[in-house]
């Protein structure tokens, strides 16, 4: 079903733009033209917060940091075995992939602890990653109570969806 | 995010200062590759849906879609400007899909837009960063697909309990960002 829904907006767009009288061609290129200036805006952000993600995990702080909090993810009902999974989760996104991939072949595609990861997963976002992307070309150095929240949603999403996963 | 960063860098450093000093370089060198390489795979994909918000821009169809949500985003993110309704209405759907990547230009553009340059992030961006930051996606498709090549006999079953969970994460964010932007205007005045 979800193959379909991008070739079919796809084709929506086109067909009413054309009804539109837009030339399609022209206003693609002029849209596309933004891009590569995004890109090159968005490196220096992209590769500085990649560059502390990496040496944090082959330090082994984060499998540190996980075995310390380990305790307190246990007392809200999420297993150890996702802990650091769930610390890294909001700064990498294909870090994250990455320990989820791990995760299936260690335990299994349909054991309770790959389901919660995928449930995890798809209930939470690369929140340090948005919040530098997306503020990067403005002057703003304050983010007051954004982050916070965001953070602390995400342990409420990870403790649902533990939860979710054990009783469904 | 200033002292964040710092933090994460000053620890790892140091461990790695006595575990694995030689590795220290190479190891940023390649991350910070990798991130050039994700940033050229982005601007592939950053062209093809700017190439299409443009046509849906150029063509109306933005406008319209923007009318349909307009009550709900004037009232979460205190804008009255046509374009950032626009812009924010184009990156809760795109988000909606799971296209996250089609979500960042507009999400940008829309901030650019909300700034008013003292430095401090205005409500309706926190809330946006906030919504942004907790996912919206209805279907993880990626998620599905990994765990059916793995052998997963059902893998579609995480989709209830995913779309429950983000449903529960995204209203209790919009919930606390609008208690916290009231606090801060009462402190305000």
């Amino acid at each position: 079903m979800s193959v379909f829904i991008l070739p079919i907006l796809f084709i929506f767009v086109f067909a009413y733009s054309y009804r539109k009288k837009v030339n399609t061609y022209q206003t693609f290129i002029s849209g596309a033209k933004g891009a590569i200036p995004l890109a090159i805006d968005i490196f220096p952000y992209i590769a500085t917060i990649m560059i502390a993600v990496s040496l944090l995990q082959l330090s082994g702080v984060t499998a540190f940091i996980s075995n310390l909090l380990s305790p307190v993810f246990v007392m809200l009902g999420i297993p150890k075995e996702l802990c650091e999974f769930i610390i890294l989760r909001p700064f990498t996104g294909s870090g994250s992939l990455a320990i989820i991939k791990d995760i299936i072949s260690t335990y299994g595609a349909d054991s309770y602890i790959t389901r919660s990861a995928c449930c995890v997963m798809g209930c939470s976002e690369t929140i340090f990653y948005v919040a530098t992307v997306y503020t990067s070309q403005t002057k703003i150095k304050k983010l007051l109570y954004a982050i916070p929240i965001a953070l602390f949603v995400s342990l409420v999403g990870a403790i649902v969806s533990c939860l979710l996963c054990k009783i469904m | 995010m200033n002292r964040i960063w710092f933090y994460m860098m000053i620890a790892s450093l140091c461990v790695l200062l006595v575990k694995n000093p030689s590795s220290v370089v190479s190891e940023m060198i390649s991350a910070s590759s990798k991130s050039l390489t994700l940033c050229i795979e982005l601007c592939g994909i950053y062209a093809i849906w700017m190439g299409f918000l443009e046509l849906i821009d150029k063509s109306g169809l933005g406008e319209k879609l923007a009318k349909l949500l307009r009550p709900i985003i004037r009232k979460l993110f205190k804008t009255k400007d046509p374009e950032v309704e626009k812009l924010i209405t184009l990156n809760i759907s795109s988000n909606m899909l799971g296209l996250g990547n089609a979500a960042t230009p507009s999400a940008i553009k829309a901030i650019n837009k909300m700034d008013d340059g003292t430095g401090y992030a205005t409500a309706g961006i926190i809330m946006l960063l906030v919504i942004n930051a907790s996912s919206l996606q209805l279907l993880p498709s990626t998620l599905i697909s990994l765990r059916s090549s793995a052998g997963s006999t059902s893998a579609a079953d995480i989709i209830l309990p995913t779309l429950i969970a983000s449903f529960i994460t995204t209203a209790l964010a919009i919930i606390l960002t609008l208690i916290c932007n009231k606090i801060r205007e009462a402190k305000k005045k």
